[in-house]
């Protein structure tokens, strides 16, 4: 059972049950709307930027273990972060959940830090999506995209009038 | 009572049922493999690899076409699985039987081809609250480009629709009543002889969204008085890609070809082109034949084992699933109606369904996880999704109780 806890680490069952900065910032500069339609996760992501620095930042939403303690642990991490360190880590946490082929080898990112626990994620393909998508809601909203971002736009978009399989 | 000799003559052996099916006895993930995911796909009988198999190495060439030999034999078998449609179903006619990819496909039609050319502006589509998005948006789409409007029976807090209430709900603006015949998401069977009966006193059409039902129950269209009746080969151990929309013959008679091409034609000239007559009208261009033939194995396959004693099996199995998925602690059912398909829906305290499938897929059990494409029955419940166990007539409670300690083994990892 061991590659189970490398998923399921005690540091994300904790993020997971105590979820922090969880919770609305009606001071935020920035914000958008998360929603992955596999799964029915939704993530609201709130950034107040001063300058060129997220002075704060929280979520809401609902979500499984993994997308829950990701945005949680996420809202740690680039809290008093630039910008472009916010990017860094981004690219960063990208590679460390899908697994990038030419990052596999090597060690995991120190600027990552306690993020590296989610290194078990690329293991589980259809789970990468869960971690990922705080990540990609902040990206909107420091990007002032409008749209909710969707983890399937391509699939929510096709209206051939189906469902999936049932 | 029955006798000891008569109840065994009823049942069959489960054991040498999954004989038949080669995936089952496949391990994943170092645990043997429980497949509980019917509800989504079921898996394929030994009988219905075997029939692609000879297909595809003897007998393949395009159908309706050829005088030569291999067409000739290519037609004969596709030909033929129309006529154990026509028997599975009960139909009266070959030209009821329309081959197409699958559920969503045959709704899709009747929505385009049968309802759009009537449909005015404040007519009304009448479904019910747990339909699949298959049953919902094909009348939507249909609404958007008539001005007709979609009206949603409800149902209660146990996933039961109540024929009073749909009754109530049937007006003379209402041009058809779809719903389906089993649940997906909630496994509820549905009251549809009386439904389909209370639609006709009111010259209403209707549509059965059979795709769930046809595995676990006989199925008898002229019984159920239905106009349409819809459902796909995959969840009935057949191929994917192929699925059976059932039409009362001057119904489709007088429904405008839904797609234009090969086949579907008797003459074509630039001036002028004549349509086929039914049920080749409907099926422009070349169908999957081997999915048709494989899909006629599956119903000789279904209907040797029995659908009869199938449900009895079922019935047993779910009785026996529901009381030990209610010894987990935390465990609510969603879906409790009195009359179920063998299909449970569940939740698991805070743990999120998504988690409860990575967590038993560990265990080899292989579950529906996420909202079913059912969003509407989600939110009447107020949860995003559920887990969801949906058992064929080769489970057994031995599965049954490899789900059950791997839901505790989900509790320990999170714990919830």
């Amino acid at each position: 059972m061991s590659d189970l806890r490398d998923l399921y680490q005690e540091v994300i069952i904790d993020h997971s049950r105590r979820p922090r900065n969880f919770r609305e910032l009606p001071q935020a500069s920035h914000r958008a709307d998360g929603y992955n339609p596999l799964c029915g996760d939704r993530a609201t992501v709130f950034v107040r930027v001063d300058g060129d620095r997220v002075s704060d930042v929280a979520f809401k939403g609902s979500g499984c273990s993994i997308s829950t303690a990701s945005a949680s642990m996420m809202t740690e991490s680039v809290k008093g972060k630039s910008r472009e360190e916010v990017d860094r880590l981004f690219t960063r946490f990208h590679e460390l959940v899908t697994g990038s082929p030419d990052k596999k080898d090597q060690a995991v990112a120190p600027e990552l830090g306690k993020l590296a626990v989610f290194s078990g994620v690329c293991e589980f393909p259809v789970r990468v999506k869960c971690a990922s998508l705080p990540w990609h809601t902040l990206k909107a909203a420091l990007e002032g995209e409008a749209a909710p971002v969707s983890t399937e736009v391509s699939e929510s978009s096709s209206g051939d009038g189906g469902g999936k399989a049932r | 009572m029955k006798n000891i000799a008569l109840v065994n003559d009823s049942r069959f052996d489960v054991m040498s049922a999954r004989k038949d099916f080669p995936l089952l006895a496949r391990m994943v993930r170092g645990k043997p493999l429980a497949y509980l995911d019917n509800g989504a796909s079921a898996q394929r009988a030994t009988a219905v690899i075997d029939a692609v198999d000879d297909y595809e190495r003897r007998h393949h060439a395009n159908i309706h076409r050829g005088v030569h030999t291999l067409s000739q034999e290519a037609t004969g078998l596709y030909e033929a699985a129309r006529d154990k449609v026509v028997a599975f179903l009960h139909a009266a006619s070959r030209h009821e039987v329309i081959f197409v990819r699958g559920t969503t496909e045959a709704i899709n039609l009747v929505a385009q081809s049968h309802l759009r050319p009537i449909l005015k502006a404040g007519d009304e589509i009448l479904i019910t609250h747990l339909e699949h998005h298959a049953n919902i948006v094909p009348w939507q789409m249909v609404c958007e480009q008539t001005g007709a409007k979609l009206k949603v029976a409800p149902m209660d807090e146990h996933g039961e629709v109540h024929a009073d209430a749909v009754e109530a709900m049937m007006s003379e603006r209402t041009r058809l009543f779809a719903c389906a015949h089993v649940s997906n998401a909630l496994g509820t069977v549905l009251p549809v002889r009386r439904l389909v009966a209370a639609a006709k006193a009111r010259g209403i059409a209707t549509l059965i969204d059979g795709a769930q039902a046809v595995p676990h129950m006989t199925v008898d269209v002229q019984d159920l008085g239905c106009d349409f009746y819809a459902f796909s080969g995959h969840k009935l151990f057949g191929p994917t890609g192929i699925g059976i929309l059932y039409g009362r013959e001057s119904l489709l008679e007088r429904m405008p070809p839904w797609q234009g091409g090969g086949d579907m034609i008797l003459t074509v000239s630039f001036l002028k082109t004549t349509y086929n007559g039914l049920p080749y009208k409907f099926e422009a261009g070349t169908p999957n034949i081997a999915g048709v033939i494989a899909f006629g194995a599956a119903l000789d396959y279904v209907t040797k084992v029995g659908l009869d004693r199938i449900a009895a099996y079922e019935h047993d199995l779910l009785a026996y699933a529901t009381r030990r998925l209610l010894e987990v602690p935390g465990l609510r059912i969603i879906g409790t109606a009195a009359d179920k398909a063998a299909v449970v829906s569940f939740v698991l305290a805070d743990a999120h369904p998504h988690d409860i499938g990575t967590i038993l897929d560990y265990e080899g059990v292989a579950v529906r996880t996420g909202h079913h494409c059912a969003q509407p029955v989600m939110d009447r419940y107020g949860v995003p999704a559920t887990a969801r166990a949906s058992l064929a007539f080769y489970n057994t409670t031995d599965e049954i109780d490899v789900l059950v300690k791997g839901l505790h083994r989900v509790r320990e990892v999170l714990g919830a």
